[in-house]
């Protein structure tokens, strides 16, 4: 055993390689391996007659998302991510700077735990939990009824778009779903960002005569948005490839998720499913490429 | 009254059971370097931050310039803090964590600029400006700190254990350095330390802290020669504690006094001694060379052990050593001692 320990101790590259080989073996064959047979798949078509897929370069399958349906779908669900990301960082915030800076110890435990409790459960159970809590005789409804707010409902489900017969066939119940589920992802990292600031930042800050607004434009907020953007990249692209929310929830129009399943199940076609599915990596790397500009990773 | 810049009446700060700081009195003279020394938990760091506003007392005033600040936030006083850990913001460069003060006051970014460069060339990291905080060393940050502040013309500068994270070479430089830039900005200098070399090194006045309480205000030379407890006489400096019978037999009395180990002589019985004198009779049971001067531990004959250090005008290491259970006579001046309480 002694000998053995020796032997590393004096091969410092071999214990990196030994560390690392697993998981990068795992990394390349079966994660950027399947992204690969993703990007291949996107460049072949499926022949309409037979229904089989060509396996011959071609840019027609790419060039079918260009279809207004298909723009639409994409409009749609980046639409729903930049919706959700935003409410949820708006929501995050103040709690992850409470839990951050203001509970005690024992009590920020207690936050920590009620934060991510949820993601205890299966995510399938909370999504038919909250299509019931906003179906026409749910919960919500009741509360709004005890309240007298049903005018305001209407109003709200009447909006062109984003309304619909009830709240869970409307896109308005999806973005609250959509909201409660990925908040966790949200408040985690904004959490970690705030903690990492020391207090006697805030008490420079505070000193140097800046009021509370300030200190936190100034100082907070800057140190804290590495984080937001690290929870953003979550909730948007979690948001971006879900299927299961758009299909409980929200009415008959299709979210990126959907089209990528029906796609490669029912009609078979995996070419146009691989294309669809390359849409969120681009988008995402259109948006990581924008925080990036905006000075998000500058903390790092 | 006017002269006073800092006041404290009665201040009390608790946490809980725990009372940080117990119905402290103080007054602190403008333009003055005063330093709070202590042990940590002593409520040194506390006082200061009641004066900086970060924590508010329990009961008691605070007066600064004869204004009642006890309930005034921090942003809306008059002082400005060197923060033990610097406490630089690190998205901002130097000259915009400089001028952050400035910033906030809305100050035109031309004189922003130019005040940036004058406290650049004050704390002597000319050309600094554009670099971020964690390109500079700790030195270099802890200057940094020191600009921010001063860069606001604050009526007094507080200062957390600046000096805690430099190694003892740049502590003993920052040391000089801050005195002379209290001399030439003016500014009351409100220093929290727990090192009583650096408290006497740069003091105006020195508080020495214990438990919550003030043991003793006075100048370095008062605390050190005239220490007014026996927590005094231990913490600031090594001090000889002798009481009971032993006391007795040498002063006559039996009431506790220190006396330090430099202010004793190493003698024989062949030394002629004056009335002015005490003198005991011991064994030097330890001898420690200590290059620059020689501690000895010696046994009293009445009971007890004294320090004895002595320095090495003409002796060398071989000669000091020698001393070693030899009989001793220990003699010093009557007016060396203090009478301590409890």
């Amino acid at each position: 055993m002694n000998r053995l320990s020796t032997y590393f101790y004096k091969r410092p590259a071999l214990v990196t390689l030994l560390l690392l080989s697993i998981p990068m073996l795992y990394m390349l064959v079966v994660y950027l391996g399947s992204l690969f047979a993703l990007l291949l798949n996107s460049f072949y078509y499926l022949e309409e007659f037979t229904g089989l897929v060509v396996k011959e370069f071609t840019l027609s399958t790419y060039a079918q998302l260009f279809k207004p349906t298909n723009l639409g779908i994409f409009g749609r669900t980046a639409g729903m991510a930049m919706a959700v990301t935003i409410m949820d960082a708006l929501i995050a915030f103040p709690l992850a700077y409470y839990i951050a800076k203001f509970a005690s110890p024992r009590l920020r435990t207690y936050l920590y735990i009620a934060v991510t409790l949820p993601l205890w459960s299966s995510y399938l159970v909370r999504v038919y939990a909250w299509k019931l809590i906003l179906s026409k005789e749910g919960i919500l409804s009741w509360f709004v009824h005890l309240f007298h707010l049903d005018s305001a409902l209407d109003i709200l489900l009447a909006l062109p778009g984003v309304g619909g017969s009830s709240l869970s066939l409307s896109p308005i119940g999806m973005f609250i779903a959509f909201c409660y589920i990925w908040l966790p992802y949200m408040i985690v990292p904004i959490q970690t960002a705030l903690e990492r600031v020391p207090k006697s930042l805030l008490e420079a800050s505070s000193d140097l005569g800046a009021k509370p607004s300030q200190t936190f434009r100034n100082v907070i907020l800057p140190l804290a948005f590495p984080g937001v953007i690290a929870g953003s990249i979550f909730t948007f692209s979690l948001t971006l490839g879900d299927f299961i929310v758009p299909q409980s929830l929200g009415n008959s129009r299709f979210f990126i998720g959907q089209a990528v399943y029906s796609h490669q199940g029912t009609s078979g076609n995996i070419p146009l499913a691989a294309a669809f599915t390359m849409g969120p990596v681009v988008i995402m790397v259109v948006y990581l490429l924008i925080a990036r500009k905006l000075g998000a990773f500058d903390a790092l | 009254m006017t002269n006073s810049a800092i006041r404290f009446d009665k201040v009390s700060r608790y946490f809980g059971d725990v009372k940080a700081v117990d119905a402290v009195d103080l007054e602190i003279q403008d333009g003055e370097f005063f330093s709070m020394l202590g042990p940590s938990g002593s409520g040194k760091t506390t006082c200061l931050r009641m004066i900086a506003g970060f924590d508010r007392p329990t009961s008691g005033s605070i007066h600064l310039y004869g204004q009642e600040v006890s309930d005034l936030p921090p942003y809306d006083r008059d002082v400005n803090t060197v923060f033990q850990d610097y406490a630089l913001f690190p998205h901002m460069t130097i000259g915009d964590n400089i001028a952050y003060g400035l910033m906030i006051k809305r100050v035109p970014k031309a004189e922003r600029a130019k005040r940036v460069d004058e406290m650049l060339d004050l704390v002597q990291l000319a050309g600094f400006a554009a670099r971020k905080p964690s390109q500079l060393s700790g030195g270099q940050r802890q200057r940094v700190a020191l600009a921010r502040a001063l860069i606001n013309h604050p009526k007094v500068l507080l200062l957390d254990e600046p000096l805690g994270a430099l190694d003892l070479k740049l502590r003993q430089q920052m040391q000089v350095e801050l005195k002379s830039i209290q001399k030439r900005v003016g500014i009351t200098f409100i220093f929290v330390t727990h090192d009583q070399e650096e408290a006497l090194t740069m003091s105006d006045r020195i508080a020495v802290f214990n438990q919550g309480k003030i043991e003793q205000i006075g100048s370095p030379s008062d605390v050190y020669e005239r220490p007014a407890s026996s927590f005094v006489a231990g913490f600031v400096g090594t001090s000889n504690l002798v009481s009971g019978e032993v006391a007795k037999r040498i002063t006559g009395s039996d009431q506790k006094f220190s006396i330090r180990p430099e202010k004793i002589h190493l003698g024989s019985a062949s030394n002629v001694l004056t009335e002015t004198m005490y003198k005991a009779n011991g064994t030097v049971r330890d001898v420690i060379y200590l290059g620059l001067y020689t501690r000895y531990l010696v046994s009293l004959d009445d009971g007890g052990d004294l320090v004895v250090i002595e320095q090495n005008l003409k002796t060398t290491s071989m000669d000091v050593l020698k001393a070693r259970d030899q009989k001793v006579v220990l003699f010093w001046e009557k007016d060396h001692i203090s009478r301590v309480g409890g």
